[in-house]
């Protein structure tokens, strides 16, 4: 399980988080959503070990990850598979390398990485798309093969952060519908969007992360029924009073 | 000393190390070539131009040949690969910052220090002296034609001064210093290129930073090795 206790993040002088507390648990989608810049990302990169918190702690399956050293860390690492905002491939490289990085890296055999790239690519509905490189891809083609990088390593916990942002609505559907479906390969995710659409549709918990904490967490029913005036604001779209024409 | 602590794990940097020392060394050929002929043409003129009516002319195969085995020769290469070499690693990896690829690297359990800084930086400090000797050898080459079609001196004359004041240590001085210049080229642009942020500006940033501490670096070393070793 993943577990966010208390945890503070300032960059500079600007808070970002203010005591962060968040239970991930197993085997669900838990959607983050909030405003922009109210540390959405930040929550996962600390998740993962790319940032450290200033106070509070972080926990994956009884770690505490900022007090693993480096071997740990990367063995935690080998568990999460990490889905960027702007897909985040290594434009040197083909879809497929993109793919068998991280599998080499973790001693996969030779004829298995060949199947496993195979397999995720299918997963996402890129068959044949081995040897492109990014560049010669969509936006949306990349996130898919972004989270066909991260499916490959059969992680335990996907993190995707803004999985939809910038994608027509049919290609959001379906981003969605492979949360979901990762998600019933028994893989847990933590997925950050502003997307209510999205956070509809793969969330089994949705977590409002507003002022630098969590506002609210429930199912997606749970959030539609609030009373909380700055959650509804958030799912229903309403525009700011001062900033309302 | 996050560099040094990775320079154990060969097993991550051992694979690309023959690529970037293609890629940084043998790719840079040419423009130490370049640079090289021209450097023997105008020193074969201007020794000349200084010795003519006061000292024998075969002293200009001396000075052509002390003066681009010990100083220009290491020196006009490492300040050209400085450019070349130092300014791509720094927008290279200054764009994977931005682009959150070195973050992607990690998160696939990659240290960045032993996937992209240790193999540069090793590349570099062993592809750098091997471009300085090639830029030597034709150094001296473009000097000696120079000397014997330009300038009333014979092939004897132009080797006899070559040969006059030749130490073993001209040669092997040159090549350590161009070896430390590419360690701290490369060196410059992997901290340049991984500490970018921001942006497109951010890397352009980065980049002139790094070839003008690699410039500077080269420069202070040149004078370090001078002491040291002379």
């Amino acid at each position: 399980m993943i577990a966010l206790d208390d945890v503070y993040k300032s960059f500079g002088a600007k808070r970002v988080l203010r005591g962060v507390t968040l239970q991930v648990p197993d085997g669900e989608n838990t959607v983050i959503i909030g405003r922009s810049g109210s540390g959405k990302s930040v929550t996962l990169k600390l998740i993962v070990g790319l940032l450290e918190p200033d106070a509070g702690q972080v926990t994956v399956d009884g770690a505490v990850v900022q007090h693993l050293d480096r071997e740990a860390l990367t063995e935690l690492r080998g568990r999460i598979g990490f889905v960027f905002q702007f897909a985040a491939l290594f434009d040197s490289m083909t879809v497929a390398d993109n793919i068998r990085l991280g599998l080499a890296r973790r001693a996969v055999p030779g004829d298995e990485i060949e199947r496993r790239v195979g397999e995720s690519l299918a997963v996402v509905g890129l068959e044949g798309s081995e040897a492109k490189y990014p560049a010669e891809l969509s936006g949306g083609m990349r996130k898919r093969v972004g989270i066909a990088r991260a499916v490959a390593l059969r992680p335990r916990y996907i993190l995707y952060d803004e999985p939809t942002t910038g994608l027509d609505p049919v290609t959001s559907a379906d981003m969605n519908e492979l949360m979901v479906k990762t998600r019933d390969l028994g893989v847990t995710g933590v997925v950050v969007t502003h997307d209510m659409r999205s956070a509809y549709a793969v969330g089994d918990r949705i977590a409002m992360l507003h002022d630098g904490a969590i506002r609210q967490v429930g199912t997606p029913a749970e959030l539609q029924a609030t009373d909380d005036p700055v959650v509804r604001q958030f799912i229903e779209g309403r525009p700011d009073e001062r900033t309302a024409v | 000393m996050e560099a040094g602590r990775a320079l154990g794990d060969v097993r991550t940097w051992g694979p690309l190390l023959f690529f970037q020392m293609r890629r940084l060394g043998v790719d840079s050929v040419p423009i130490a070539v370049f640079i090289a002929v021209f450097t023997g043409i105008v020193l074969a003129l201007l020794s000349s131009y200084i010795f003519t009516g006061a000292v024998p002319l075969y002293f200009v195969g001396a000075l052509v040949g002390k003066t681009v085995m010990m100083e220009l020769g290491p020196v006009l290469t490492g300040m050209a690969l400085a450019g070349r070499v130092g300014a791509n690693i720094a927008a290279e990896l200054g764009t994977m910052k931005v682009t959150e690829q070195v973050d992607a690297l990690e998160t696939l359990a990659y240290d960045k220090y032993s996937y992209l800084v240790v193999p540069r930086v090793l590349a570099a400090t062993l592809m750098f002296p091997v471009v300085t000797a090639f830029a030597m050898a034709v150094g001296v080459t473009a000097g000696w034609i120079t000397a014997i079609n330009l300038l009333d001196l014979s092939t004897p004359e132009f080797l006899k001064g070559l040969r006059m004041f030749y130490q073993f240590k001209d040669i092997w001085f040159g090549l350590v210093k161009s070896a430390s210049f590419g360690a701290a080229v490369a060196l410059m642009g992997c901290l340049r290129g991984l500490g970018s942020e921001g942006g497109a500006q951010g890397v352009g940033a980065a980049t002139t930073r790094a070839v003008v501490l690699g410039c500077e670096a080269i420069l202070v070393l040149d004078a370090f090795w001078a002491l040291v070793l002379l």
